[in-house]
């Protein structure tokens, strides 16, 4: 394409297009929704986008389109605060922040973990729009280069990442990914539809479980509770240390790393239905193979959060491509958002290729360039915001928890509208507990878990397609398989893999844990292996005909079988001091907790059984007001107000989301007025 | 979930999300239903088809009912759409307040007696449907072996992209196969869209996409030389005859390339069964129900408000845009579009079944 004579000319119009009063304020607008929205777990750009859809239809195109862009734009920045301050994945985009900025919101270093985090998104999607600019001209052909092999070696790529954050023992973290593999295949098999570990009498389960639930669960969940057992503030000493100016020279400090990591977020953002879900781990696992000293990562590595929080804001930059010129979402919030561009104006836009035509180019240009400058005014308001949010790091945390708890049962229940949700979240959070007492990798897990379906379907898909080509033909099968693209990313992996092993020992993703006694972590060792052996047995059950539903399971299920074998011989050899015998109950370290787990457990259980009984409302009141009475040790009235506030708070979100809340049995025989129902 | 309190909930956002926009409604107390909101439940995910269907005909229904009620989308995604069904179908109020939208896949395990399925179409009221056709494929070199029979095909080895044999790609795997063509479908594709991509990359060697779909994405790539047309499915006349479709007059339709291929044949059991299945899944494949037992006088109401709809100067336009070709049926057309798509001979069901499990291996038990 001519540079000079169409994209300039383009890139002109564009910024004549946003550059005015009208499509700026809507574009301020749409990033304060974001904003609104975003900081809640769970809640991302597709709960905001829904909120302004009815007030789309016929909009002129420039402002409709700032005021979506906003919102989408700033979801990756604002859940950062949640992943930092809580420990709480807000969404897939930031689950590697939660390694290095929970810990440094624990040593009072919240503003300054938030401050470099935000700069480094800034910096990314300032550096994934600059890029954009060009690369979306030459996009076409390298879309379409990536093929089911290609897909399949990047997902690969992504699992290899578990050998960086495997721990301290090696086969642990590789169980710890298959189990996660596992989790992710159960429900029906999206070949053959068969149901694994999952039963047509339980409906639930043969949707599988949602990301938003097992990223909850397993990492808020045991943070949570562990936090509450200790009955402290988050920050140690509810001190505030370093501040939001030091994370900016931090960022500065890492500014060729910043640009490394935003690049990677662009290109693997390119890939359709793919991207989100990786960037951040390869980000994160190549800023710790680039890190000289890798000893603090997991304990408060400042480089841990600028890594991945620079490549999540350009990962959305480069999932416009595939969004754009090809009409296939790169994610959720981007698929709602192809529905919403041919509401806009008089409905002549329509995502696809001619979007690159000279007709279109400028509008792609605004769209590519508000994400841009949504970040801008993202990160400035989240900058401004930030010493005042990392105040709540100094709150005593179990007047937090509680409202906690009634945020993510919140957002866990959005994720399928039932009961069941908050079951599964129950669930999951138990195992997220049992995860990380005894030092299981929770990283590694959840890794396992998002790449799993693609890492079945792709191997699948790439297997059949392979198997007609090599009846054309060796040559042909070989060329399709094995593809320069394919080669590359095998070479990277290998080497990846090598380094990652080498200093998996040395990176303590979640911080050092001691050993006790034995029978503990072997208890949970066989419970897993009896995980692994009846899924091996459920898969094997299915069909022969439907071999493609089988034997992803089945192979996972056999690798991590010899996984537990090998490592129960070991525990049988070592002694009780092993590192692979890490119980996190053993190491009472500088804050013992104050509170047993079950009770603490109890608490939620607590509040999950009542909801079943009398509906998500009924439980809180009655839940909020005895926590804060008998656990946090309120008098009535105190526990009264907070009890309030929260409900009101809550009330007010479901309200201005149009959202439903959990029923319970009550319901079920008595219709009752919302927000009771 | 019912109660005064949910529609004043409602119209207070509305009314509070119209003062930000800056947008103004007057509501009209004197008609029936107004300050109330219009819940329209889509079983799907807010990513998929219908809920462009229902978002596009949300804010026009709202304008055209008296009163000028607020009608939102609200999604219930799961179990292949069969959850929403099966909430809808536990559905008492009748009073214009509550509103569905099923889609083939929603139709589909219904026809095929899938065990998830608790709902009977015949219990809910219609007052709209709106229908697609699908166009399907092949790229330029396989094209020039079509010569409107499929004889010359027969040979070829073709893969396809499919997002399951259960579901709306039903019709064209059985259309293929009963032109005689080896045709393996690889399964898993998240969408229609992940499978044209696939055909971009050379990966697949046949794919169809649904009328709108072909006119935005796969025209271009006809023009680029890159893809040759093949068939449509047709289209329905008012005398329930497959005809050329409105929208692609020039592209035979698969019961003429099926004439003229030696072995296909358009009468008997197969054939029957492909006819009630494209006909569930593409005539009608979107419906607006209102649940059992609603009264006549709402679903009038409804049904002149989508009359309405339909009725105004620039919805030819508005829609064509935005939408796709659609033809739309309302009232008493929807009603017999209904019945055209659940009213399956159990023959052409027991044959799909069962064609089903010798081919896939799928069974729904």
């Amino acid at each position: 394409m001519d540079i000079l004579g169409t994209v300039l000319p383009a890139l002109g119009d564009a910024f004549g297009l946003i550059l005015q009063p009208g499509v700026l304020m809507f574009l301020a607008l749409g990033v304060v929704m974001g904003l609104a929205v975003g900081v809640f777990p769970g809640l991302g750009g597709i709960a905001g986008l829904s909120l302004v859809l009815p007030f789309i239809f016929g909009m002129d195109t420039v402002s409709g389109l700032a005021l979506m862009v906003g919102m989408v734009a700033v979801v990756p920045t604002s859940d950062t605060f949640a992943s930092v301050l809580m420990g709480i994945p807000g969404s897939s985009a930031s689950q590697a922040t939660v390694l290095d900025g929970f810990p440094l919101a624990q040593k009072g270093e919240a503003a300054r973990a938030l401050a470099a985090a935000f700069a480094s998104s800034l910096f990314g999607g300032l550096v994934g729009a600059l890029f954009l600019t060009f690369f979306i001209l030459v996009a076409r052909p390298i879309v379409l280069a990536f093929g089911l092999p290609e897909m399949l070696m990047i997902t690969i790529f992504g699992l290899s990442m578990v050998a960086v954050l495997a721990g301290r023992v090696p086969l642990k973290g590789l169980a710890a990914a298959g189990l996660g593999l596992l989790v992710g295949t159960i429900g029906e098999a999206d070949a053959g539809g068969s149901l694994r570990m999952a039963t047509y009498d339980i409906a639930y389960l043969t949707d599988g479980l949602k990301l938003v639930i097992v990223g909850l669960g397993i990492f808020a969940v045991p943070e949570i509770v562990t936090l509450l057992r200790q009955d402290r503030s988050i920050a140690k000493g509810a001190a505030l240390g370093a501040g939001w100016f030091d994370g900016v020279k931090d960022w500065w400090r890492n500014k060729m790393l910043s640009v490394r990591c935003a690049v990677i977020g662009v290109i693997v953002g390119v890939i359709p239905g793919l991207g989100g879900s990786v960037v951040d781990w390869i980000a994160y696992g190549h800023t710790v193979q680039t890190t000289r000293d890798k000893s603090n990562f997991g304990s408060g590595e400042i480089r841990g959060i600028i890594g991945p929080e620079s490549s999540n804001n350009a990962k959305e930059g480069g999932g416009l491509v595939p969004t754009l010129i090809f009409g296939i979402p790169g994610s959720g919030s981007m698929a709602v958002f192809i529905g919403a561009v041919a509401l806009l104006g008089s409905g002549d836009l329509e995502v696809g290729p001619q979007m690159l035509s000279a007709n279109y180019l400028d509008i792609t240009y605004s769209i590519v360039w508000l994400l841009a400058l949504a970040n801008v005014v993202g990160t400035a308001l989240c900058i401004g915001l930030s010493p005042t949010i990392a105040k709540l790091t100094t709150i005593r945390f179990t007047l937090l928890a509680p409202f906690l708890f009634m945020l993510i049962s919140f957002a866990a229940f959005q994720s399928g509208q039932n009961l069941a949700d908050l079951v599964a979240l129950f669930s999951i959070g138990l195992l997220g507990i049992f995860l990380r007492r005894f030092d299981w990798s929770r990283p590694a897990f959840l890794i396992g878990f998002v790449l799993s379906n693609p890492a079945e379907t792709f191997a699948n898909q790439a297997y059949q397609v392979a198997a007609s080509k090599f009846r054309d033909g060796m040559a042909s099968g070989m060329e399709y398989l094995f593809g320069p693209i394919v080669i590359v990313l095998i070479v990277i992996t290998a080497i990846s893999i090598y380094f990652g092993i080498r200093q998996a020992k040395v990176i303590m993703a979640e911080g050092e844990v001691k050993s006790g006694g034995k029978l503990a972590p072997v208890i949970f060792m066989v419970l897993v292996g009896i995980y692994f052996v009846a899924s091996f047995y459920n898969a094997s059950l299915i069909s022969d005909r439907l071999i493609t539903d089988k034997i992803f399971p089945m192979f996972v299920a056999s690798v991590g079988m010899i996984c537990v074998a090998i490592m129960l011989v070991t525990m049988a050899r070592r002694p009780a001091t092993d590192t692979i015998f890490a119980d996190r109950e053993s190491d009472v370290g500088e804050s013992p907790p104050v509170h047993g787990l079950w009770p603490t457990l109890a608490w939620f259980g607590f509040l999950l059984i009542l909801t079943s009984l009398a509906g998500f409302i009924l439980a809180l009141l009655v839940f909020l007001l005895t926590f804060m009475r008998f656990r946090a040790g309120l008098n009535w009235s105190k526990a009264g107000i907070y009890t309030v506030c929260s409900i009101a708070f809550m009330m007010f979100m479901a309200w201005v989301l149009n959202r439903e809340f959990p029923p319970g049995l009550l319901q079920h025989f008595l219709e009752l007025p919302w927000p009771l129902t | 979930m019912s109660g005064v309190s949910k529609h004043l909930r409602h119209a207070a956002v509305g009314a509070a999300a119209l003062a930000a926009f800056g947008i103004g409604a007057a509501a009209n107390a004197e008609t029936n239903l107004a300050g109330k909101t219009v819940q329209w439940t889509i079983p799907f995910s807010e990513t998929g088809g219908s809920a462009k269907w229902a978002n596009f005909f949300a804010p026009l229904l709202g304008e055209a009912l008296p009163g000028s009620p607020k009608v939102v989308v609200r999604f219930m995604p799961g179990a292949g759409s069969t959850k929403g069904a099966n909430w809808f179908q536990k559905q008492k109020n009748g009073d214009g307040t509550v509103m569905f939208g099923s889609s083939g896949s929603t139709q589909f395990p219904y026809l095929l007696g899938d065990p998830r399925v608790r709902y009977e179409y015949k219990d809910w009221k219609p007052v709209m449907a709106t229908g697609t056709g699908g166009v399907a494929y092949l790229p330029p070199a396989l094209g020039k072996k079509f010569d409107g029979s499929a004889n010359k095909l027969k040979g070829e080895k073709f893969i396809y992209g499919s997002q399951g044999a259960t579901r709306l790609d039903l019709v064209p795997i059985l259309a293929w196969k009963m032109l005689g063509l080896s045709v393996e479908p690889v399964f898993g594709i998240k969408s229609r869209g992940a499978g044209r991509l696939m055909f971009e990359r050379g990966e697949a060697n046949i794919d169809y996409q649904t009328s709108s779909a072909y006119l935005k994405s796969v025209v271009p790539l006809v023009k680029d030389g890159k893809a040759v047309p093949m068939m449509t499915w047709g289209s329905l006349d008012s005398a329930g005859k497959i005809v050329r479709d409105p929208t692609f007059p020039d592209i035979p339709t698969f019961k003429e390339v099926c004439e003229k291929t030696d072995g296909c044949k358009t009468s008997g059991e197969q054939w029957d069964a492909w006819r009630a299945f494209f006909i569930a899944g593409f005539p009608v494949q979107k419906i607006a129900f209102l649940p059992k037992g609603t009264s006549q006088e709402v679903i009038d109401t409804l049904t002149a408000g989508f009359a309405k709809v339909k009725g105004r100067a620039d919805f030819e336009k508005i829609s064509a845009k935005r939408l796709g070709k659609y033809p739309m049926f309302v009232g008493k057309d929807a009603q017999a579009a209904l019945a055209r798509a659940t009213s399956v001979p159990d023959s052409a069901k027991a044959f799909v079944k069962k064609w089903l499990k010798a081919d896939y291996g799928v069974e729904l038990k």
